[in-house]
């Protein structure tokens, strides 16, 4: 239930905050919070933290490798982006 | 830089994947321990359908736009009533799974069933619909990181996760306002398809015709205009003519014409497409006008010139109740004194729709592909 609440308030915050942002950078935007929803490298990790090796910790191994590509990838190309428009 | 939207699309799909595995993983680790919670149930029920999904809409997005699959849209007959059944088929075997979390042939099952339809959802969807599409699944891989978190309880992922959901929503909402379209009718209408076609626009197009000019005439027009506002399209990203364009408004600029840039919302295949692009071109951002700033200012522009853009200027949109694209805010470039238009040839952009401002005696075409056609150009002007 205090998740849900987190949830709901989380959501609130996201809106007030990004409705702010100006069109120019929406796309940097759009690929920075790409690379946030890697996040899940840390569901990730949690589920493929035992140490006996069973279904639970091989599916965590290839969710960590997804998502690190997500987060570093994303990252990445949100840096690029954002040297552009550096002036 | 122009492969971002693949890029983003691809980094997506993987995000939405790893959500899900951990989704299902955390259910087995219960499996394991032989008992399975009810609300871990539901929300890795949740979380391999929205993981589920992302991946795989993001996968058949990336395939479009990589161009390894059609870019139009694609649908079996019968897609509506496929997808409810997939729809309904997911809720029994979800109602299945609640009553006993144990079946793991029903989680198996729905988990299947949310892959499916991640590509129904966006097979039928064309590629002028990407920015909805992309900037939509952006939204459900962070509801995904999200269910994951609810999955594994981790305030962390719970938070970045709805942070994520909540702009990929605005962005959503901002790019189906773009296109004057609700959500539900980008999803589900296979736009631009044989049905929508407008085939009257089409055949009518025979008898009328065109004002074609070359390099030099166009360079005349532009070089002794006195204000120019330049409107690119998806066509200048695919020829990667950006840095050819800044070229362009310097030698304009250095001549003494006011160049501005006019960039609609959905334009190119990702919010924000084009304001990238031109970035990297080093086009000053104080240049990049929006949809409603730059409307106004038409009316006193000498020389509107079109860069590989169709759908966004196409003046059907505001009169033309028939049109499949009628009440779609456009750029009114008709407005200005003269349009160039640089395209490949007279192909329909697209929506498919045959583009009335092409005949206008105020509109000149040149065709030819945006780099080397805004290259001539360049090279034009400079000897005037």
């Amino acid at each position: 239930m205090a998740a849900l609440f987190v949830f709901v308030l989380a959501s609130f915050a996201g809106l007030e905050v990004i409705t702010k942002v100006p069109p120019t950078l929406h796309t940097p935007l759009m690929s920075g919070a790409n690379a946030i929803s890697g996040i899940a490298v840390i569901g990730a990790m949690v589920v493929a933290g035992p140490d006996q090796l069973n279904l639970t910790v091989w599916l965590g191994l290839i969710a960590i490798v997804f998502a690190t590509i997500n987060v570093v990838g994303g990252f990445l190309v949100t840096d690029r982006m954002l040297q552009m428009f550096k002036k | 830089m122009t492969a971002m939207p693949q890029m983003v699309g691809l980094l997506n799909g993987l995000g939405g994947a790893a959500s899900a595995l951990v989704a299902i993983a955390e259910f087995y680790r219960l499996l394991g321990e032989g008992t399975v919670p009810l609300s871990a149930v539901s929300t890795a029920i949740l979380g391999s359908l929205i993981g589920g999904v992302t991946f795989t809409g993001s996968a058949i997005a990336f395939a479009k736009l990589q161009g390894l699959i059609t870019g139009k849209p694609v649908s079996l007959p019968g897609q509506q009533i496929i997808n409810i059944i997939l729809f309904v088929c997911f809720i029994v075997g979800s109602g299945l799974l609640l009553i006993n979390p144990l079946n793991t042939t029903a989680f198996l099952g729905i988990t299947a069933i949310a892959l499916v339809l991640g590509l129904f959802l966006v097979l039928p969807i064309g590629g002028g619909d990407m920015p909805v599409v992309i900037s939509l699944l952006n939204s459900l891989s962070g509801l995904a990181a999200s269910a994951a978190g609810f999955v594994v309880m981790n305030n962390v992922l719970i938070i970045a996760g709805a942070l994520v959901g909540a702009s990929g929503l605005i962005l959503t909402e901002i790019m189906c306002k773009g296109m004057n379209r609700s959500l539900p009718n980008v999803l589900f209408s296979a736009f631009g398809g044989a049905a929508t076609g407008g085939g009257s626009a089409a055949a009518d197009a025979g008898d009328k015709s065109i004002h074609q000019i070359d390099a030099e005439e166009g360079a005349m027009m532009l070089g002794y205009a006195r204000s120019v506002v330049i409107v690119p399209g998806y066509g200048m990203a695919v020829a990667q003519a950006q840095h050819s364009v800044r070229e362009l408004a310097d030698q304009l600029t250095k001549k003494g014409v006011d160049v501005k840039y006019a960039i609609h919302p959905v334009a190119g295949r990702m919010p924000g497409h084009m304001n990238v692009l031109l970035a990297e071109a080093n086009v000053s951002y104080s240049q990049l006008h929006d949809m409603d700033d730059i409307n106004p200012e038409f009316e006193r522009t000498d020389v509107a010139l079109v860069i590989g853009a169709n759908d966004v200027v196409n003046p059907d949109a505001k009169t033309d109740p028939g049109s499949p694209i009628y009440g779609m805010p456009i750029l009114e470039v008709d407005k200005a004194k003269n349009t160039i238009v640089i395209k490949r040839s007279m192909q329909p952009g697209y929506a498919g729709i045959d583009n009335n401002l092409f005949y206008r005696d105020k509109t000149m075409m040149y065709f030819g592909s945006a780099k080397e056609a805004v290259a001539q150009l360049v090279s034009e002007i400079k000897q005037l």
